[in-house]
């Protein structure tokens, strides 16, 4: 330990640094944003979870399901057995929301932020570059389960004589809208964690508008249902990740159109987000 | 240089930090002190843009710090070393930092090594004690070779050893020409290291000087007085319009307002015995207590002590529980000469 009494040299001998480049940009923010979120291990367990979480769901689902259907195959090819072979996403969107919450509650937390932020005090750059690598991140994992979680579905259903496949009708669409609909979740909560700052606060409230909310609204006279239920975050979302878009009341939104509604919640979100990051003490 | 400007901080109705001026001048260690809540952190926070002012400003080298092209290479700011992510390693936490900005890799190496950390720079930072805490600060602080420093209590949970490595580190910064802030509710770890002092206490400045001059200033000589005509002698000092008070010592009191030849003078003219005549020079201690106990939001008053409304301006000294002299005298002291430039290790900057 001798460097920590030998402190005569100061800074003397430490590399010169390169002239100053004149600005701490956006590209050194997405650098920095890359590496806070790629060194700890909370998020890489995280990830993994939600990937082994939903692709193990799905494939329980579909194993449970293609072993003791009594229907013929020609019943099974008029459901939505590409919507059901990703089953396992309505528990791994939970798994999306903790990490979502994560990417930027954690900083509060530990009170990293204001490390951060002395590092790089332009807010937006933070914000924005957060928000790009947990987009990013989101939707490589997403799409890793949705196109796992269909790929091994399809192994069940063939044993039943359907033959699914990435060219069955809307099937590509809607594996791609699986793993968006991940990523939505994950912004959703992102957004939601800027605003309040607090990890539990948000899970609570990602698992609300995900899941709670329908419940609620189960509860509600018929005639209301149909109105609300597909405005929900998780109904009109689940529009992009099936290929058939009817819904248990009422009428639901196409594919895109419901994938619009989704993303609206996930936008009004990190827009609270981005308002409380930029103008509240931190 | 740091120029703070009529800087006012409300939260709802509490005023942290009241219209606050001062300049923080390079080359030499200005000593931020105050009791806990007088507004030092806060006012830290202002400056680094952290924390929205309520009216009044903050610049750096003449910017506010959000304006501040990259900011690491004009300041290093150590808040609280605690906070870091406890699941990511030393080495990592720097990286992070050092990408703001393009600072090379090899930095982030060789500031670790600086601090004392490179046996432990790819182990997790939640092993870490306090002390390894405030080392990593410090290496965050130092990570981009800035012109400024602003620590907030960096010897905070340091060994004696880690103090004095710090002490040292910052009077080396400062002899380069660097401007150091550093905050401190400890008036004798400010006695020995800074040059020049900035008190604050609830929120609002309470002294900006010299640690010299503040010494000369407020800490009041006294006298220690030992006599077994103790009355008379009071009756005697009394009309002379100086001050006595219990000195906790049987048949002793300290009397403030004069020197021992004059008290001693007056005895003998009066035909009093003397047993004891002892200068007393308040700690530097004392007299940050007495500068900052109206104002200090947590103000402790001691039994015997005078109530605050009467108590009377500061230099009066109130020795400590029996213990006459007790604390550090600090004029002279290396360290305190204030605003003298820095010999020796001309770092070569």
């Amino acid at each position: 330990m001798s460097t920590i009494t030998d402190t005569r040299s100061t800074l003397t001998g430490l590399t010169p640094l390169p002239p100053a480049s004149g600005r701490a940009g956006f590209g050194g923010a997405l650098r920095s944003e890359w590496t806070k979120i790629r060194s700890v291990k909370s998020t890489v367990w995280t990830l993994a979870a939600a990937i082994i979480i939903s692709v193990g769901i799905s494939t329980l689902g579909n194993w449970g399901q293609a072993s003791h259907t009594s229907l013929s195959a020609a019943d099974l090819a008029r459901r939505d057995l590409v919507q059901r072979s990703m089953f396992g996403i309505m528990l791994g969107q939970l798994v999306m929301v903790v990490f979502g919450a994560l990417a930027i509650t954690s900083e509060y937390a530990t009170g990293m932020v204001r490390t951060s932020l002395t590092a790089q005090p332009r807010r937006l750059h933070v914000y924005f570059a957060k928000l790009v690598i947990v987009t990013v991140i989101a939707f490589v994992v997403g799409e890793i389960i949705s196109f796992a979680s269909f790929l091994i579905g399809t192994h069940f259903w063939a044993t039943k004589g359907v033959d699914l496949s990435l060219s069955s009708h809307g099937a590509l669409q809607a594996v791609i809208g699986g793993g968006l609909y991940l990523d939505g979740a994950a912004l959703l909560a992102f957004g939601v964690g800027a605003a309040l700052r607090h990890t539990a606060g948000t899970i609570t409230v990602g698992v609300f508008l995900l899941f709670v909310v329908s419940i609620i609204v189960n509860f509600m006279p018929d005639s209301w249902q149909a109105d609300i239920d597909k405005y929900l975050p998780a109904n009109a979302g689940g529009q992009v990740w099936a290929t058939q878009h009817t819904a248990d009341v009422g009428t639901a939104f196409g594919a895109w159109a419901g994938f619009a509604v989704y993303i609206c919640y996930a936008v009004i979100a990190l827009l609270a987000g981005l308002l409380v990051f930029k103008r509240k003490d931190a | 240089m740091i120029e703070v400007r009529d800087l006012v901080k409300r939260y709802g109705a509490t005023t942290a930090v009241d219209h606050l001026s001062f300049t923080v001048q390079p080359g030499r260690i200005t000593g931020f002190l105050g009791p806990n809540g007088a507004g030092k952190s806060t006012t830290m926070r202002l400056i680094l843009g952290l924390d929205r002012p309520t009216s009044g400003s903050a610049l750096i080298e003449g910017k506010p710090y959000r304006d501040l092209p990259d900011p690491l290479r004009h300041v290093g700011a150590l808040l609280e070393a605690r906070a870091v992510h406890g699941g990511r390693t030393a080495f990592n936490h720097l990286l992070y930092l050092a990408q703001t900005q393009g600072v090379p890799k090899r930095r982030v190496q060789q500031v670790l090594e600086l601090v004392g950390l490179q046996p432990v720079a790819n182990k997790r930072t939640k092993g870490f004690s306090l002390g390894m805490s405030q080392r990593l600060g410090i290496a965050a602080a130092l990570l981009a070779d800035p012109r400024i420093l602003i620590l907030d209590e960096p010897v905070n949970g340091l060994d004696p050893e880690g103090i004095v490595w710090i002490r040292d580190l910052m009077k080396a910064l400062a002899a380069e020409g660097r401007t150091i802030l550093v905050s401190s509710h400890l008036m004798n770890e400010m006695a020995v290291t800074a040059d020049h002092l900035v008190v604050v206490g609830r929120g609002r400045l309470q002294a900006d000087m010299p640690v010299a001059q503040f010494i000369a200033q407020f800490s009041g000589s006294a006298v220690l007085v030992r006599s077994p005509q103790l009355e008379t002698l009071r009756a005697a000092v009394a009309e002379k319009g100086w001050q006595c008070t219990p000195s906790g010592q049987e048949g002793a009191v300290v009397v403030t307002g004069t020197t021992a030849p004059e008290l001693g003078e007056l005895a003998a003219a009066r035909g009093l015995v003397l047993h004891e005549l002892t200068p007393q020079r308040a700690s530097l201690e004392e007299a940050f207590m007495e500068l900052t106990r109206e104002v200090g939001q947590f103000a402790h008053r001691a039994p015997g002590q005078p109530e605050p409304a009467d108590a009377p301006v500061p230099g009066q000294y109130a020795p400590p529980s029996g213990q006459p002299d007790a604390g550090f005298t600090a004029p002279g002291a290396p360290g305190a000469g204030a605003g003298q430039p820095r010999g020796g290790n001309d770092g070569g900057h």
